[in-house]
């Protein structure tokens, strides 16, 4: 099949044939990063910019890492520096970033929707890299590469989703990605941020978090989002790691085989315990990995779509 | 590589198909004098099972195994901007490019086009000291200024018509190279 989308605005449009040529491409890209020469011509000569309102690490470098492998150039644009302090609406800047001819607009925002609003007044490419609460599409794509990569398959295994989950737009993602692609996702957290609700969408929920992790392939801890919390959603700090902190004694009764996750940043002694964080079971750091050529493979096949059908391949 | 549409004119059957590499084998052989600096580098699709193929027939007339790589040129192609993004393959090239004979394999000489992405790709690895192009059709129609070393058969071609191979690897019932008219429509396509 052939990827005919212009832009990357969340998971849940997504088929799971979808979902698994991104991951197909993002193997090859993954060899790209091995090599002498870390880059390809894929994108060159076209402009690649990280607008992100909402202030981010990881996903803006990786973004970075990714366009400047395919060879394309990019600009950062953080909303501490730029014209939003001054007023400019966000279709305004958009519109602006487009006139400089920019190709691919890959959008952090604090504003659900913000993403879907863009592809609608602009020409270029819109790649969400997180929308409020509602979807981060490529933590989902690099989450199920890693999955995929570590155990060999997605459909059938048990994925436990711990923590944050009601503010957590990476949950959401997740469970798009997972479910779709035949994962058995269970979520898990205090009552107040694991609603039942979310059940709705084809998982399930749970408050007792040895249960939740006992028979999982897959552990992903999610961060307690403070700023995104209008109220305390659970008494103290110190509580919901007693609670819901991964720790040894808990590590000890899961699966011998089942694998650590998290998106970070990670916050030690919180959610997961320090030495947890670094042991052999945990893949965190190869989920960062995971990430640029999840990217690089997104920038790709987004940059194809909306063009008219191949001619038949393999005769040049 | 299947049309729902008639299959066409049977170009090269499997016989012919074999004797066409054997001889391309002994060619390379003939052109390059030191078997050790000779490497082969398959395209895919198609390409990479050619090139095992030949890796097999050089082996044994050198009398020593000879390297063969997998080379996917899709990033490098110059018609990204044109089409829907092409299908990727992994490369595989467990060797060191630099100061040998590169042979790249390619089932159909066409445009050009992918042999030129194939040598920018092959740059990204190293240095070769020489790079010769090895194809099993040789159908016309060039956009470039490229050449084969060495051709299994040359098939005049107009452009509506579209080449196809068959290969055991791939799960064809036995190997065949067909000639056929494209199908009018896109979406009659599989």
């Amino acid at each position: 099949m052939s990827w005919n989308r212009k832009h990357l605005l969340d998971i849940e449009s997504l088929t799971a044939e979808e979902l698994t040529l991104i991951l197909d491409t993002a193997r090859t890209f993954k060899d790209v990063g091995r090599r002498a020469i870390k880059k390809v011509p894929a994108l060159r000569g076209k402009t690649v910019v990280n607008l992100f309102v909402e202030p981010s690490t990881r996903t803006r470098i990786s973004f970075e890492l990714a366009a400047q492998r395919l060879s394309a150039d990019i600009v950062n644009f953080s909303a501490e520096a730029s014209s939003f302090k001054k007023g400019e609406t966000l279709k305004d800047t958009a519109l602006n970033l487009q006139a400089l001819n920019a190709d691919f607009i890959i959008i952090r925002h604090s504003a659900s929707g913000a993403p879907q609003f863009l592809s609608r007044v602009l020409d270029a490419h819109v790649i969400n890299a997180g929308d409020g609460a509602h979807e981060h599409p490529t933590q989902a794509l690099l989450d199920a590469f890693t999955i995929r990569e570590k155990k060999g398959r997605i459909a059938g295994l048990n994925v436990t989703i711990l923590g944050d989950i009601l503010y957590s737009r990476v949950a959401r993602s997740d469970i798009w990605a997972l479910t779709k692609l035949g994962a058995n996702v269970t979520l898990c957290g205090p009552s107040t941020l694991v609603p039942k609700t979310f059940e709705r969408m084809g998982c399930r929920v749970t408050h007792d978090v040895d249960e939740a992790i006992r028979d999982a392939d897959i552990i992903n801890l999610l961060r307690i989002q403070h700023e995104r919390q209008r109220k305390t959603m659970f008494p103290s700090i110190g509580e919901y790691t007693q609670l819901f902190g991964l720790n040894k004694e808990r590590l000890a009764k899961t699966k011998p085989d089942a694998l650590i996750m998290h998106p970070g940043p990670i916050n030690r002694g919180v959610e997961i315990d320090s030495e947890i964080a670094d042991c052999g079971r945990s893949v965190i750091l190869e989920q960062v990995t995971n990430g640029l050529a999840v990217r690089m493979a997104v920038l790709f096949l987004v940059n194809g779509g909306g063009n008219v059908a191949p001619e038949a391949a393999g005769n040049g | 590589m299947s049309e729902a549409i008639a299959p066409g004119t049977l170009i090269l059957d499997d016989r012919a198909i074999q004797r066409a590499l054997v001889r391309i084998a002994h060619e390379i052989a003939e052109r390059n004098e030191n078997g050790a600096e000779v490497v082969l580098v398959g395209i895919p699709v198609g390409g990479d099972h050619l090139a095992a193929r030949l890796a097999k027939t050089l082996a044994g007339i050198w009398n020593q195994p000879v390297p063969v790589g997998i080379l996917d040129v899709t990033m490098h192609r110059d018609d990204l901007d044109h089409r829907m993004a092409p299908t990727v393959h992994p490369t595989d090239i467990p060797f060191n490019v630099t100061g040998k004979i590169v042979v790249l394999v390619d089932d159909v000489l066409f445009s050009g086009r992918t042999t030129r992405a194939a040598m920018d790709a092959i740059n990204d690895f190293g240095r070769p000291k020489k790079i010769q192009l090895a194809v099993l059709v040789d159908r016309g129609h060039r956009d470039l200024p490229i050449k084969a070393d060495f051709v299994g058969k040359n098939v005049p071609t107009a452009l509506d018509e579209k080449i196809s191979l068959r290969l055991t690897e791939a799960g064809a019932p036995r190997d065949e190279v067909w000639l056929a008219k494209k199908p009018a429509s896109k979406e009659t396509q599989p």
